[in-house]
């Protein structure tokens, strides 16, 4: 009797927007062994699986997964329990800046396993992977391979029932490929009744799975056992079997690779590498590299993801500069500015670099006019272009919509369109469908074998490699063997490339058998079975222990949290000032008499007042003012001494420059209070006694700040707005980082809830913030001499509430928005109109009309404000301040709800 | 050299076409110089405006009245009355900025010579308003008491006449200041962040490779990108100064405004350079944006457009005179205020020319290391 399937999918739809990723499938997956997926990218093999794992919200049709239905919320849950997914890209899921152990640690915790339980897993897995020596090293320095097989541990730390690896072991070395196989293999015979779903863009790799389905274009193709598939083909290989299982459009045009001999050419090496070493910091990428490539030569270069063939490359383009050793082309050592040179060279980088905004021809036309193709000949180069390419049907399309195989071909056009001597490509069909792959092959063979070009090209696949005239093996920084294919294979005794490649790698890490497979797994701790609790503070502590670790290690982040809100408090308070004080004056006084020079003299003894040297014209005086050598321009009029004693009420004209309305408005308000001084004192010596013009006198009293500084109402305003502006950005940050790097799958695919994640996420920001709130107070006092006047307590606790709600609205923004780069900007826009127009730091809150007024209110800052300024300079305490706290507990409950409640925990 | 400025105009033109296919940059553009040119002329005035003012009134005569009556809009909104013990909570509330006290009989002793006090509350952490209105607030006390007393309308009696005339913005309009000094920080915004994300741009996307392996040099990459996002923000900037300030602000410019451009375009040079600059010290666009944020501030606020120089202290503006934005507000004060020619402003001009050398050629010497690492 079969066991029923472990997911079975009854006319299932989805799709993105306008394209649709799968269109009707239909599929029961087989339990308790390895099923796989396979076929090129992009045919909905991801989405199919993130459905399964209940990653992503079913769309239309049914699924049933671990005998339940999973769109059924309780059953999802108890699937998030069972069910390990690790999504597709290399360590998408780890935490780079963790170190191996603590990335296990993490997962141990959302999985509630007590400390003793996780060390014991950890060690058992680590041990199991060959992991064990480098349990300190941070994830993102360990290998392409290591770091996968980190992530098969971190899917395996909770004994799941169902395993969905994403194309595990795409861009990985061969060696470590097989040695990641048959640690699945090992694990399932421990625990038999584990279901494994597999997706592969290797059809080699699917030969040894026991169950596959092949996918073409959102639909599954055929299913069955390999044998089964390959059989019904009638093909030798599954890849044969997948093309000539593609409908008769795909396989259009799809002709068997041939590889005529090549006509040896005379003269130097086009390329040779001399003891090629590249270093950054303490790791060597490229270690001595030596090889020879001759002219009109296909020479590949095998090796896994960052064993240093990217480098390699661009170090023989000039892109990077080598450490050590030479890089000659045609027996020449390599200039990187030498213009003569880059014209003889073509390159085609990893990631695609064409610019998405122009068009294909205009892409041409670019580098066909960088390249300085004479105007006669360009626009025929184009045409041959697109027509050699096979592009001109797209020639007006931008290649942003384009299929992965066009962009490709475009991109080799580019590369070619200067009809250079040498093509260097870095990978040039990762991910592309076997047919286009082919189809790219052809123009490489043409290029090299009729038009004589030296193509360089570093690959994944087995097969592409075989085309090759020579290749090199390499793996971690070193060239391990060159030679033919044929001539590599016999030299290991084999007549496979893989298995000679396995062979090489055996050999350099010096083991003979292979260790990490051979290994016994201590068997597993039995899983405990706990209650399911909707709120769990350790998974939350998890979640908030991790943030932190992260953040500590990223010294941009750190740099940006402590130091800048130091930076803008020092700038905001020293920038941002309504003293004025040291107005430059000059005068031109056409009187020179005693009287004339006393009034002068109560000028400059003015704080208000710095004088310039005296002007001899008053044409001089309006030039110097127009340099803005001074502000104020005063002219006495000639005989003032002598009309003054009469009583005659003599004329002075003073002149302000009114360039800066606030300045000016204020210099008037002096200049009034320094005639007025003026004139008593003159009254005074004329009448021998004081003067005082005025019935009433009027007795201002500056409040709360009495030396009327800036600085003291200032400073509490600007610890307002670091606190809004910086923990909002940070937090919104954080949230959305984890979307842009994939971690966010973790949320998605473990038993972790919404609430526990965003308070998880929130509470290290909350930290943070407190803590740069204490440094802002010791600025506030050590650089300003801003003091608290009032009840400590009552800004602690408002403080406290305050950034509770600022990085919940940081947590806010960040649910509704996809990059980091918009989550900051619009948190930073979003906060800070309100901080600073509406909140009292500008204009005081009195003095808003309706809308204004409004924003201000539904907003934290305008309560903080009150708060901030409150206890600072008013010297209040809770007792008048108490409704603004509340207010502000108000909106921390409203931010974090809401966030809650928009946050999914699956995709759509 | 020929080659170079082809190269230079043909990726420029590149440029300008990637600017053109990315409508939330324009939008940003048109938004920055439009709309937010617009609100922050015509909402954060800095002068006294609607500004709060109650009394308590123990009197109740013709006097005080007439005085209450003198506190009008748009300086003052009008005074509210509240009740003795209320001034200690209104104030501390921040409910009202200025509370006037008339004492009992206090027309009685002004018209008896006994030269009763006024008492004036000032909330003195509302800066804007604190100072400037509580001067206001007394000289429409001492000349409601003048006319009040003498009778007359016109009453002053001083010894001299002090004429006090207000040169290149007559009225204190602050929208003619604060206008044009917000074109100025959004050019130094837009300038920074969109030639720095040009250029991370293309690194996140490995455009860079592509061309450092062409026959062009750095050089030309960088200067393309400089002329083209710079066309992109001069010709924003000078639609900005014509139609949102000149047409719809109606503020005049006293200058030359040919003189304005081209000092502009110098700015531009100077830091979109910086923008590049900045862009070779991050390697993502969110570090950028961590690094950019506190730049931009320190540049804008401190550069004398918001608040006078002479209110820093003197170590600070020194310091600020190596930020090219000092120099550019210095430039375009005296040029579109005070109508300053050529003679006057030239310093101006090349210490922004030198200073933008010196950040392009740090730059240059940084870019090819910087732009191929992997990392």
């Amino acid at each position: 009797m079969t066991p029923p399937p472990v997911a079975s999918l009854s006319s299932v739809t989805h799709r993105y927007g306008e394209t649709s990723a799968l269109s009707d499938v239909t599929l029961d997956i087989p339990a308790g062994c390895m099923a796989g997926l396979i076929g090129p990218d992009g045919v909905g093999k991801s989405t199919l699986l993130a459905l399964i794992a209940g990653v992503r919200k079913l769309q239309t049709g049914g699924a049933t997964v671990l005998g339940g239905d999973i769109t059924a919320r309780d059953h999802l849950r108890a699937c998030n329990h069972r069910i390990a997914y690790m999504p597709q890209g290399l360590g998408r899921n780890l935490y780079p800046t963790l170190s191996v152990y603590e990335n296990l640690d993490f997962f141990g915790r959302l999985f509630g396993q007590s400390e003793a339980e996780r060390r014991t897993r950890i060690t058992n897995l680590l041990a199991a992977t060959g992991l064990d020596p480098f349990p300190d090293r941070p994830a993102g320095k360990l290998s392409g391979g290591m770091k996968q097989k980190l992530s098969l541990c971190s899917a395996l730390i909770h004994d799941p029932d169902l395993v969905i690896l994403d194309e595990p072991t795409t861009g990985v070395d061969p060696l470590s490929r097989q040695q990641f196989w048959d640690l699945i293999d090992h694990i399932r015979e421990e625990r038999p009744a584990m279901s494994v779903i597999v997706a592969t863009a290797y059809m080699e790799e699917a030969e040894r799975f026991d169950w596959l389905a092949a996918m073409n274009a959102g639909e599954v193709i055929s299913t069955g056992l390999p044998t089964e598939i390959r059989n019904a083909a009638g093909q030798p290989t599954l890849e044969k079997a997948f093309i000539a299982m593609l409908p008769e459009a795909d396989r259009q045009g799809h002709r068997i690779v041939e590889v005529p001999p090549r006509q040896p050419v005379s003269g130097p090496p086009a390329i040779e590498a001399k003891g090629l070493t590249c270093h950054f910091g303490d790791f060597t990428a490229v270690d001595h590299v030596e090889f020879q490539i001759e002219p009109g030569e296909i020479f590949g270069f095998l090796g896994s993801n960052g064993c240093g063939k990217t480098t390699t490359m661009k170090m023989l383009t000039g892109l990077q500069k080598a450490s050590e050793g030479k890089a000659l082309l045609f027996g020449e050592a390599l200039n990187p500015d030498d213009m003569a040179t880059r014209q003889r060279v073509g390159y085609m980088s990893q990631a695609f670099s064409l610019y998405g905004e122009l068009t294909v021809r205009q892409n041409l036309e670019l580098h066909a006019r960088l390249y300085q193709l004479p105007i006669e000949t360009r626009a025929e180069r184009v045409a041959q272009m697109l027509h050699d390419f096979d592009l001109a049907e797209d020639a007006d399309k931008r290649p942003d919509g384009l299929p992965l195989g066009i962009r490709q071909r475009l991109q080799l056009a580019v590369a070619v369109i200067h009809a250079p001597e040498v093509l260097i490509l870095d990978e040039p069909t990762s991910g592309v469908d076997p047919v286009a792959r082919d189809g790219f092959w052809q123009h490489l063979i043409k290029l090299s074998r009729d038009e004589g070009v030296t193509i360089f090209v570093s690959t994944h696949f087995m097969n592409e490699a075989e085309r090759c005239d020579r290749i090199s093996l390499m793996h971690a920084g070193k060239v391990l063997a060159i030679g033919t294919p044929a001539e590599l294979a016999r030299s290991k005794g084999t007549d496979d490339l893989e298995e000679a490649f396995v062979g090489y790698l055996r050999e350099a890490a010096g083991d003979a058998g292979g260790t990490a497979s051979q290994r016994p797994a201590t068997k597993l701790p039995e899983r405990q079975q706990k209650p399911d609790r909707l709120f769990d503070i350790a998974r939350l502590w998890a979640f908030a222990r991790r943030e932190s670790i992260e953040i500590l290690r990223d010294p941009m982040r750190l740099a940006f949290a402590f130091l800048g809100p130091v930076i803008l408090m020092l700038t905001f308070g020293y920038g941002i000032s309504f003293d004025v004080q040291d107005l430059p004056f000059a005068v031109f006084d056409r009187d020179q008499s005693a009287e004339s020079r006393e009034l002068m003299e109560s000028f400059s003894g003015s704080p208000y007042f710095a004088e310039r040297p005296a002007a001899a014209s008053v044409i001089e005086l309006d030039a110097r003012m127009k340099t803005s050598e001074f502000v104020v321009a005063v002219e006495v009029p000639p005989g003032f001494g002598k009309s003054l004693l009469r009583g005659d009420q003599p004329e002075v004209r003073v002149a302000v420059d009114g360039a800066m309305p606030f300045r000016a408005e204020t210099t008037r308000g002096y200049l009034q209070g320094l005639a007025a001084s003026y004139m008593s004192d003159q009254i005074e010596r004329l009448y021998g006694h004081a003067f005082d013009p005025s019935a009433a006198s009027v007795e201002t009293r500056f409040r709360y700040n009495q030396a009327f500084k800036s600085v003291f109402a200032m400073i509490p305003s600007v610890i307002m707005l670091m606190l809004v502006l910086i923990p909002a950005m940070m937090a919104a940050m954080g949230v959305v980082r984890e979307k842009e790097t994939g971690s966010i799958a973790n949320f998605r695919s473990t038993p972790v809830t919404r609430t526990e994640f965003i308070l998880g996420k929130q509470l290290p920001y909350v930290v943070i913030a407190m803590l740069s709130f204490a440094s802002l107070i010791i600025v506030s006092y050590g650089v300003f001499g801003v003091v608290v006047k009032g009840s400590v307590l009552a800004l602690l606790v408002g403080t406290l509430l305050y950034v509770l709600a600022t990085t919940g609205f940081g947590v806010l923004v960040s649910t509704f928005t996809r990059t980091q780069v918009a989550a900051t900007f619009a948190a930073a826009v979003i906060s800070i109109i309100p901080a600073v127009n509406f909140s009292g730091l500008l204009v005081p809150v009195s003095s808003l009309s309706g809308g204004g007024r409004l924003i201000g209110l539904a907003f934290p800052s305008s309560w903080y404000q009150q708060i901030s300024v409150g206890t600072f300079t008013k010297g209040l305490g809770l007792p008048e301040l108490w409704l603004n706290h509340a207010a502000l507990a108000g909106f921390v409950a409203l931010f974090i709800a809401v966030s809650v409640l928009a946050l999914n925990k699956q995709e759509a | 050299m020929w080659q170079w400025l082809t190269n230079v105009f043909r990726l420029g033109l590149k440029e300008l076409n990637s600017l053109r296919a990315d409508p939330v940059l324009i939008l940003l553009i048109v938004y920055v110089f439009s709309f937010a040119v617009y609100s922050v002329a015509t909402g954060a005035k800095l002068e006294v405006s609607n500004a709060s003012v109650a009394y308590v009134d123990q009197d109740r005569s013709a006097l005080t009245g007439r005085i209450l009556g003198a506190i009008l809009p748009p300086e003052f909104n009008p005074p509210q009355e509240i009740s003795a013990d209320e001034i200690e909570s209104v104030m501390n509330s921040g409910k009202f900025v200025f509370v006037l006290s008339f004492p009992p009989s206090f027309e009685a002793d002004v018209l008896n010579g006994l030269k009763p006090q006024v008492q004036l509350n000032v909330d003195a952490t509302a800066m804007a308003q604190a100072g400037n209105g509580s001067v206001f607030l007394q000289q429409i006390i001492r000349a409601e008491v003048a006319k009040f007393v003498s009778g007359d309308d016109t009453a002053t009696t001083l010894p001299i006449d002090l004429v006090v005339r207000t040169k290149f913005n007559p009225n204190l309009n602050s929208v003619w200041f604060s206008s044009v000094m917000q074109i100025i920080n959004n050019i130094t915004i837009l300038s920074v962040l969109l030639t720095g994300a040009a250029l991370i741009r293309e690194r996140e996307h490995g455009t860079i490779e592509h061309l450092l392996v062409m026959p062009v040099t750095p050089s030309e990459i960088m200067v393309a990108k400089i002329w083209a996002n710079g066309l992109a923000i001069v010709v924003a900037a000078i639609l900005s100064l014509w139609i949102v300030v000149q047409t719809v602000l109606e503020v005049p410019i006293a200058g030359s405004i040919p003189l304005f451009v081209s000092g502009a375009v110098l700015y531009l040079a100077s830091v979109t350079g910086l923008g590049i600059l900045l862009a070779t010290f991050t390697t993502s666009m969110p570090q950028f944006g961590l690094l950019s944020l506190p730049v931009l501030v320190i540049m804008n606020l401190l550069s004398g457009s918001t608040t006078p120089m002479e209110s820093m202290p003197v170590w600070l503006q020194n310091v600020m005179q190596l930020s090219p934005s000092t120099h550019f507000v210095a430039f375009s004060q005296a040029i579109l205020y005070r109508g300053a020619g050529l003679d006057i402003v030239w310093p101006d001009m090349a210490v922004m020319v030198a200073l933008g050398a010196v950040f392009f050629f740090i730059a240059l010497k940084r870019f090819r290391v910087t732009m191929a690492t992997v990392h």
